[in-house]
């Protein structure tokens, strides 16, 4: 038999491609935007809207901005836009606050370090995690050192230099770091049999979560004074990252509270059946099921402390935020209210955004689910 | 009750505290630096420059001691605090000086067992208007709505001024200093009233400076000063003769130009002498300070009116109330003698 191109065995024709207008940009465009008169007439006016939004706001921001200038009549003499030089003359002051220019290098090897530090914590795949573990486990101890000084010939520097977004990551860091062990260690606590022990845990859950975090900072730079002894010097960096760890700490215990409530009470059956320990079951059973389950509510914590770190401002500590508002008392740049705060909105989106981004890609890869 | 008796044995605790925390000289001078709580930002007052350091007027005044106590203006140390905290900041001595213009009140200086050395700016409470509604004095305003802040003994004053005048007003109530700075120029009120100086502070961030015009009526008493605590007569007489050494330089007219040949010339004036360490002060070694402190103060930090103009004219603030008295003003400043 003789087969020309048009004749085929049964099953054995290729797929056609789709209708003209169904695929592609046209055929997404027809199905999105334009797929009833009433879409077509809100895409329409939405597009308009985008046009006024990115011509208006483009201007601002970048065709009339100003970068470089040494004040704000300077600025206003260049151009009308935003003023961005306020932010370029003070971008130091915005990271490091007023920490001694010569000894800034401490900082930026701190913050590197940071990220090796917390590369095995974050990515249990990573190679060597053992050795890098270790180094994790020194490391608050070498960036105290380094950042505070005063050892191994550092020069010491108080702490009412620290400022800028560097108070922050310091702020937000070591009480989310210490906030999660006391945190699994209040919500075991909650469900403990030993009644001791959980009265303690509900008492200081129930009493953190029933305080305001601004009173509890007020605590901490106020009323610790007239309790402690005249002449101690308790540092207030301290005070307030033990108040923020605290106040952490409670909601983090009953979100965890909530995953271990999650779990089946087969699991706990079986454990016993097999003869686990109380801390085997813990380990093995109990924390792996309920952290995974937690990790949207613990890192929704973590977010919502790392924000609350500006509150700080109102106890005198100059944050990001309070740095911002000092630049806008400078007479020298006095007014530029709007890129001072969209600036510091900006510091803050991409911690924010960083920390969301990782607790996703945390989510994927314990997922177990069969999809 | 119990609760009570605990907290007003704490506070007892802490006034008791203050008072036996003397010697605090001696504390500054083994520290080498003088540790001093300011604002965490006030235009004209307290802001950090684009390099960090901090400047202001009542930077200055932290310097100025600084200057008289150590000989070197910079040996500060800056503690910022809001309104909220400075009192107990002070109390608690994580400052030596509370120089963040704080009003001078009674239970301020009774109730929270504090000094209050003297006044170094007379403010009060005032107004400002838009020039184009052709408002030349507050007594104009019946009937206006004034944008003002809640909770604050400026809202008290308002209502008194406009009562005590017969007039009426729409009050706006608004939470901070910013949102206050935003509604006036969106023309949600027409008058904005706050202590004056912070309304040449917000009249200088306008784009338009000159469309604005603050009235001349000034309806309360906001003298504004550095303060200590109890206890240390010494160190709080060291801290106001400081104050009284830069305005008596102003009278005097010695400035950070000339102090270094006034002081090494013999003067006419005995009291340039005295000040500046020629002729013997007596009872300066009581407050143990060497005899070229006022030298250190004024060539390092200025005289009252230098440290004025270079922080408040560029706020277009004039002396006014400022001055001293013999040019109208309300500084009137003892002897040196």
């Amino acid at each position: 038999m003789v087969f020309d191109k048009n004749n085929y065995s049964p099953g054995t024709h290729p797929d056609l491609p789709p209708p003209l207008g169904t695929v592609g940009v046209v055929g997404w465009l027809k199905n999105n935007l334009f797929s009833s008169l009433s879409n077509s007439i809100l895409t329409l006016l939405s597009l308009y809207l985008l046009y006024l939004l990115i011509e208006g706001g483009l201007s601002w921001f970048v065709v009339d901005a100003v970068v470089n200038a040494n004040d704000k009549p300077g600025c206003r003499k260049i151009a009308d836009g935003a003023c961005w030089a306020v932010i370029v003359k003070r971008f130091d002051q915005f990271i490091y606050g007023f920490y001694p220019l010569a000894e800034r290098w401490r900082i930026d090897v701190s913050f590197c370090l940071l990220f090796v530090a917390a590369a095995p914590l974050l990515y249990p795949d990573i190679k060597f995690r053992k050795y890098m573990l270790v180094f994790s486990c020194i490391y608050p101890f070498i960036a105290f050192i380094l950042i505070k000084g005063g050892l191994f010939n550092l020069l010491m520097i108080e702490t009412n230099l620290f400022g800028g977004a560097m108070l922050t990551v310091i702020i937000g860091v070591t009480s989310i770091a210490c906030s999660l062990p006391l945190g699994i260690l209040l919500a075991l606590g909650r469900q403990s049999r030993l009644k001791l022990v959980k009265v303690i845990s509900v008492c200081f859950i129930e009493f953190m979560r029933g305080v305001p975090l601004i009173t509890l900072l007020f605590v901490a730079s106020t009323m610790l004074n007239y309790f402690l002894p005249p002449g101690t010097n308790f540092n207030l960096l301290i005070r307030v990252i033990i108040m923020m760890t605290f106040f952490s700490a409670a909601y983090i215990a009953e979100v965890i509270r909530g995953g271990i409530q999650a779990i089946p009470k087969g699991q706990y059956e079986a454990a016993d059946a097999i003869g686990l320990t109380y801390w085997q079951t813990t380990r093995f059973i109990t924390l792996p099921q309920a952290l995974k389950i937690s990790i949207p509510g613990i890192v929704n914590t973590f977010i919502g402390l790392y924000k609350d770190t500006t509150l700080v401002v109102i106890i005198g500590l100059l944050d990001p935020l309070g740095i911002g508002r000092a630049a806008l008392a400078d007479t020298k740049w006095n007014g530029l209210s709007t890129e001072t705060y969209l600036f510091v909105a900006v510091i803050f989106f991409i911690s924010c955004f960083a920390m969301s981004r990782y607790s996703l890609w945390l989510e994927k890869k314990l997922s177990t689910d069969h999809n | 009750m119990k609760i009570k008796a605990l907290l007003a044995a704490s506070v007892a605790g802490v006034m008791f505290a203050g008072s036996v925390l003397a010697g605090t000289l001696d504390d500054v001078r083994a520290r080498g630096k003088l540790n001093c709580i300011i604002n965490t930002g006030l235009a004209g007052f307290a802001a950090p420059d684009d390099k960090g350091n901090w400047q202001g007027f009542d930077v200055d005044f932290c310097k100025a001691v600084a200057a008289a106590v150590l000989g070197d203006a910079n040996k500060v140390s800056y503690t910022t605090a809001t309104g909220k905290t400075r009192f107990t900041k002070l109390a608690a001595g994580e400052g030596e000086i509370l120089s963040r213009n704080t009003t001078w009140t009674f239970s301020r200086d009774v109730d929270l067992a504090q000094t209050f050395i003297g006044v170094n700016y007379y403010d009060g409470q005032g107004f400002m208007v838009p020039k184009k509604l052709g408002v030349k004095s507050a007594k104009e305003l019946d009937g206006a709505s004034v944008c003002i802040q809640t909770g604050t003994t400026t809202e008290l004053n308002l209502a008194e001024f406009f009562a005590g005048n017969n007039m009426k007003y729409n009050p706006v109530p608004i939470e901070t200093n910013a949102e206050a700075q935003e509604l006036y120029k969106a023309g949600r009120c027409d008058v904005y009233t706050t202590d004056a100086s912070g309304l040449y502070a917000t009249k200088m961030s306008f784009d338009n400076p000159d469309a604005h015009a603050v009235l001349p009526e000034i309806v309360s008493k906001e003298p504004l000063g550095p303060v200590v605590r109890h206890g240390d007569d010494q160190w709080a007489d060291i801290v106001s003769w400081v104050l009284r050494a830069m305005m008596s330089a102003e009278e005097k007219g010695i400035t950070s130009k000339n102090v270094k040949k006034l002081a090494a010339q013999d003067n006419k004036d005995k009291e340039i002498n005295r000040l500046l360490g020629k002729d013997p002060l007596q009872g300066l070694s009581k407050l143990g300070l060497s005899a070229d402190w006022a030298v250190n103060v004024i060539s390092q930090v200025g005289n009252y009116a230098e440290s004025f103009e270079r922080n408040l004219y560029p706020l277009t603030i004039v002396r006014g109330m400022n001055a001293l008295y013999r040019d109208g003003g309300l500084h009137y400043i003892p002897p040196i003698k």
